[in-house]
This record gives structure tokens, C-alpha cells and sequence, in this order.
């Protein structure tokens, strides 16, 4: 066991991988002798050299593309895209390509391919360096889509995420970089894709969300039981792609009350997926209509501080959500 | 690389003889009359839709004659019945494609005509979206380098293709890392209705080559031999470490885009009177018939016998069935099916 990051828990993850299978490689901007823009890849070119961590040409279409090619043909890529808010010109190749060469092949050719995405706000990202872009890739059947929030979670996912023979979009975001720290397993591991995990057991309410909301969520929710004695349930999802139908439904009946908290604007959303599962499977268990709480329906949030911090949901606005669906 | 083709009239390439030549055209020929049946069954309401490789079967036959399929990998599009003939795909399996039938070997008949994975060699197809195949190619070449393979890739496209971001993008990263892949331009001057000086500034797209550090070459894509000497180059120099070829075949498109167009709507009558004299049919006939390999009498029994696989293939696929409405759920995912 060591104490990580949730960078350091990344980076520890590719390098056990790489080790252990010469098929892997990195390729992305800047994440060679750079070490990527996050350091995220610090160190691996010395290990592995150049031709395993490989700089490429400031081209994200071709990145995607490129993996993918190398993929059905025996290698196990790890894309990285450097800003979640610079995927726009790979969305084809990911969403229109990667995800469908297993189906359209029909089971001929597959694609073990990870696309490492950093992303989130909170960061003095402005309009171009904050996005949350998971609904693009969690809408599209053959793509998984993993996003964790600890560095337990980051590692053991993205292992699992390296072995898949599939696509995965690994979301890192990247305000829990080196905010979140926690103990890390030194030996490679995996957390099954797919299965969300609860974060904090509580009977009073539930709350379910993910990636770097989940920690302001557990803030917020020790705050609730401490001034008002009331106790939250809070699940991390984890992957958005598939959905843990079953855990969402067992949490959401566990306690009856249901919120969910998202750094992503809310329509037509993750939010509004697990919220629609929770109304099909588990609607005579509830006790209050469906909550949500996400920033406004704004393109990112703006780059000036007074106007990020209104944007961003914060432990402090989660908790107000909170209340407000206790007292229903 | 025109320059340098010996025009004598029985002068040969290195790795053909008289009855290559010979095979070369009789698939020609059994592309052309399955081509002829696709549109056939389209306007009997059978086949929902065709492009077609009618003026393009000297350079694709020509192109696959010079790789070799027991190690090279073929991303093609959508216009490629004779690279698919030429690779071993039977009339039975590609008739089964036109008209979406049970056991369609590239994709179950999930995608449109000539997409998916061929069984039987590394032939494959995942996009109608123009262009997204170079960077596949490329990656699968990157994949041969890292590995010390002797493998080439070559990815087909049209000169409509060539405008899209990804051919750059490709294009460039493969001169980068000289990687063993040969960019096989059909250029048959329309993108559907917009004519080559609408789409690109230059005379040629092989011209582009230069500006990614590999050469590039424009050839006579009715010269079936000059075809086949342009990829043996072509595919020598990737095999030998030296990096990818921009290999640029002129061709005719005799017939529209698809059996959806109608190209006497923006096609000049004098473009499509001129385009009808290249027709590479007729083309390598001649030059056969000028070498005395084949005779008329010779010429019209072929013709007669890829009649009658035709329509064999025809009455087979015919009597096929339609998938099962339940094969559709399989293969999303290693696992299985839809989650």
C-alpha cells in the first residue's frame, strides 16, 4: 500500500500494464519527454523509450484513428487527448468508429483501445479547458465509459479498462489529480467497469454521482449528519457507460429520496439517464418526486473566478440540494 | 514513375507472365458483369443501393496483383468489387452483400455493400465516412513497424476523400514515422457531382505527396501494367523500411455515384462521350488482343462463362434468406451482445 494521487495512481496503472505487456503503448501531445501536460506519463519514456510513449503531431482525428488502426490489428493503444475540450476532432473516430468495428465487423475485427480524457472545471479552465463531455461517449452502444473519483478507483478501472478488448473512455478529472490522495495497492489490480460503488452509507437519503462531485458530496453530506442528523447515502457511479442499473435502483430504494449531483449541465444528461432508470425500476419505492442539481444550462463555465465559483456546484450548494429534498 | 514504363508489346513486368495477364482480365471481366447485375437488381427493387467500380478494374485488379495477400492488409471504401474479386471473395458472397442476405461474410449484412471484415484475408472496411480509413491504415502500419513486420497496408480512397482533414492528418504522421503504407488514390475527378478543380487547387493529388516527405505518383489508371509496376515499387520501397507511396490512378467513373445519382444532371456530354473511350474493359482487351494472349472468340466465351456465374450467383443469393431479427444483438462487445 502506498499513499497516491489520483495522477500518481494513473501513472502507476500504465506503468504496471506496460511492464507486463509489450502490446501496450501511450501515444498522444506531449506525453513523452514532457511527461504529458498533467505529468501524467512523467518518467515512462525513460522506461520505455519512445516508441511505446510516442509524441504525436497535434492532430486528435488521427490520434483516435491511429490507435484504433493499431488496435484491431494486435496492439493495445492507450490514446491520450490532452483536454477533454480538445476531443471534438476525434468524436468521429471514436463515437463513429472505434465504437462500432466489433458490430459491423461482426465480431471479426475488435478494438482494445483506452482513450484517456481529462476533464472537469474548478481549475481556472474558462470556456476551453473545463468540459464535461462524458454524455457525447456514455450515448453511443460499444463504447464504455469509466470515470472515477479516487485514486483506488483510477487505477484498479484503468486496468481494467487497458485489459478490456474494447473501446473505454477513461475520463480522469483533473481537479482530483492531485487534490484527492488515498491508499493505493502497489500490485496491479482491477475494479470491474460497470459497478458503482457507495461511497458513504446513510437510511435518510440518497445521492448518486461521480468523478470529482463525489467528494464535495461526501463534504456535504458529513455536514448534514453532523447539523441536522441526517444521514446520506452517497454513490459513486463510476461508469457512466454501462450504468449499474441494479445498485442505482437498490440505493434509490434503500432510502426513497433520491438526488442526483453532476458537474455536467443537467438536460439531456447522465443525470437524466439514471433518473429515468430509478422512474422505470423503482418508482412505487420512492417518497419525494426526483431531485437533480448541476450547473446552468451555460456552453462551460466562464473564466473570470466570481462567475466560475456561481457556475461549479460546491459542497456548499450540494448541501442546500440536499436539505431541501430531507425536508420532502 | 510514367516515364519509366516500357510500352514494347510484349514487354512484361517482373512477376507476371501472359497467363496473369489472362486471370487479371477474366476478373476484370466478372467484376464488370457483377457490377452490371448489382444495378440490375437495384432498379428490380432487390438491391437497395450500388456504387460501382465500372472504370476503375484495370487499376484495382492491377494494384491487389502487385501485394500479397498472405501477409498485407487492404482498407478499401466502397467502390471496390474488383480489389474484393481479386482477393478471393466469391460473386455467391458479394451478391449476398447487395442484397443483405443470411451469411454475408463481411459484416452479417449489418453494413452496406463491401463493409466489415473479409474471412479469409485481412481486407476490411468499418465507414461510410469518407477518409476515416487512412488513419486506420496508418495505425495498422504503425502496429507492423512496431512488431518487425514485413507486412504493407494499403488504404484505398477517392479524390473526394483526399480533401478531408483525416487523408492530411494520415498522410503526414506516415511520413513522419516512414511507415509502410501505400495511399492508393482512385481519382476519378467527381466527389458524387463536384468536379476535381472544385475540390482542389492542384493538378494532381500525388502532388501533395512532397509536402509529407514521400513520393508521390499520378499514373494511367486504365494501364492495367502500369498500375501493377507503380505498387510493385510502391510496395518494395515500404517493405525495405523506406516509408509509405502516394500512388495516384486515373481512372473514369462510367457510371454515377451510386444507383441513387444521376450524373447527366452536372456532367458535360462531352466529358461523359470522352470518358466512354477509356474504358479500361476495353482498354486491356486490346492490348491482350495486340499480343496475341486472347482472340474475340476467346474474349466472348469469357464473357459468356462470367455470364453464367452471374447469374448462378444471382439464383443462389436469391433463394437465401434474410438474417434473423435476433443475430442483431451480437457482437456489440467481447461479452456479448446489447448492456
Amino acid at each position: 500500500m502506498s499513499q497516491m494521487t489520483v495522477i500518481e495512481a494513473v501513472r502507476d496503472a500504465i506503468r504496471g500494464e506496460m511492464r507486463a505487456d509489450p502490446n501496450i503503448f501511450i501515444m498522444g501531445e506531449d506525453v513523452a519527454y514532457r511527461g504529458g501536460v498533467f505529468l501524467a506519463t512523467d518518467g515512462l519514456v525513460k522506461e520505455f523509450g519512445d516508441a511505446r510513449v510516442m509524441d504525436t503531431p497535434l492532430a486528435e482525428s488521427s490520434l483516435a484513428g491511429i490507435a484504433l488502426g493499431a488496435a484491431v490489428n494486435g496492439m493495445r493503444p492507450i490514446a491520450e487527448i490532452q483536454f477533454a475540450d480538445f476531443v471534438w476532432p476525434a468524436i468521429n473516430q471514436v463515437v463513429g468508429e472505434a465504437a462500432r468495428v466489433r458490430y459491423g465487423t461482426n465480431g471479426r475485427k475488435f478494438a482494445p483501445l483506452t482513450v484517456r480524457v481529462p476533464y472537469g472545471g474548478g481549475v481556472r479552465g474558462g470556456l476551453y479547458h473545463s468540459q464535461s463531455i462524458e454524455v457525447l461517449f456514455a450515448h453511443t452502444p460499444g463504447l464504455k465509459v469509466v470515470a472515477p473519483s479516487t485514486p483506488y478507483d483510477a487505477k484498479g478501472l484503468l486496468i481494467s479498462a487497458i485489459r478490456d478488448d474494447d473501446p473505454v473512455i477513461f475520463l480522469e478529472h483533473k481537479k482530483t489529480y492531485r487534490l484527492v490522495r488515498g491508499e493505493v495497492p502497489d500490485e496491479p489490480y482491477t475494479e470491474p467497469i460497470g459497478k458503482a460503488d457507495v461511497k458513504r452509507e446513510g437510511g435518510d437519503i440518497t445521492v448518486i454521482t461521480y468523478g470529482l462531485m463525489v467528494h464535495y458530496v461526501l463534504q456535504a453530506a458529513e455536514e448534514l449528519a453532523r447539523a441536522d442528523g441526517v444521514n446520506a447515502l452517497v454513490m459513486d457511479l463510476r461508469t457512466l457507460r454501462p450504468l449499474d442499473r441494479e445498485s442505482i435502483c437498490a440505493a434509490a430504494r434503500h432510502t426513497g429520496k433520491v438526488l442526483v449531483v453532476q458537474e455536467d449541465t443537467p438536460a439531456v444528461s447522465v443525470s437524466s439517464e439514471v433518473l429515468a432508470i430509478i422512474a422505470e425500476e423503482a418508482f412505487f419505492d420512492l417518497d419525494a418526486p426526483v431531485m437533480r442539481f448541476g450547473p446552468p444550462e451555460l456552453p462551460a463555465m466562464p473564466f473570470s473566478p466570481v462567475q466560475e465559483a456561481a457556475y461549479m456546484p460546491s459542497p456548499e450548494k450540494i448541501l442546500a440540494a440536499m436539505r431541501r429534498l430531507a425536508a420532502m | 514513375m510514367a516515364d519509366s514504363i516500357n510500352t514494347s508489346k510484349q514487354y512484361l513486368p517482373d512477376g507476371l507472365g501472359p497467363d496473369d495477364l489472362l486471370d487479371m482480365y477474366r476478373t476484370m471481366v466478372l467484376s464488370r458483369t457483377l457490377d452490371e447485375r448489382v444495378w440490375l437488381l437495384n432498379r428490380q427493387g432487390k438491391a437497395a443501393i450500388a456504387a460501382s467500380a465500372q472504370g476503375h478494374e484495370a487499376a484495382q485488379i492491377a494494384t491487389v496483383r502487385a501485394l500479397d495477400p498472405s501477409q498485407d492488409h487492404f482498407l478499401i471504401y466502397y467502390r471496390q468489387f474488383t480489389v474484393m474479386l481479386g482477393l478471393g471473395t466469391t460473386p455467391v458472397e458479394l451478391l449476398s452483400g447487395f442484397l443483405a442476405k443470411e451469411g454475408e461474410p463481411m459484416s452479417a449484412a449489418r453494413q452496406f455493400p463491401l463493409h466489415g471484415a473479409h474471412p479469409r484475408v485481412d481486407l476490411f472496411s468499418f465507414s461510410n465516412v469518407v477518409a476515416t480509413q487512412l488513419p486506420h491504415a496508418v495505425g495498422v502500419a504503425l502496429a507492423d513497424k512496431m512488431r518487425n513486420s514485413t507486412a504493407v497496408t494499403t488504404v484505398f480512397f477517392g479524390d473526394g476523400a483526399a480533401s478531408q482533414g483525416d487523408t492530411h492528418e494520415a498522410m503526414n504522421f506516415a511520413g513522419v514515422h516512414r511507415l509502410p503504407v501505400i495511399f492508393l488514390c482512385e481519382n476519378n475527378r467527381y466527389a458524387i457531382s463536384v468536379p476535381l478543380h472544385k475540390q482542389m487547387p492542384v493538378d494532381s493529388v500525388a502532388s501533395r505527396a512532397s509536402a509529407y516527405g514521400f513520393p508521390g505518383v499520378s499514373i494511367d489508371g486504365t494501364d492495367m501494367l502500369g498500375v501493377y509496376e507503380a505498387v510493385s515499387a510502391a510496395a518494395a520501397r515500404a517493405r525495405a523500411g523506406d516509408g509509405p507511396t502516394l500512388v495516384e490512378v486515373n481512372v473514369e467513373r462510367l457510371l454515377p455515384h451510386t444507383t441513387d445519382d444521376d450524373h447527366t444532371r452536372y456532367r458535360p456530354e462531352d466529358d461523359i462521350a470522352g470518358m466512354k473511350l477509356r474504358d479500361p474493359l476495353e482498354i486491356t482487351r486490346d492490348m491482350l488482343v495486340s499480343r496475341g494472349l486472347l482472340t474475340l472468340e476467346q474474349d466472348a466465351a469469357l464473357r459468356s462463362a462470367a455470364l453464367k456465374t452471374v447469374n448462378e450467383a444471382t439464383d443462389t443469393v436469391d433463394a437465401m434468406p434474410y438474417p434473423t431479427v435476433d443475430t442483431m444483438y451480437d457482437h456489440l462487445f467481447a461479452e456479448g451482445g446489447a448492456r
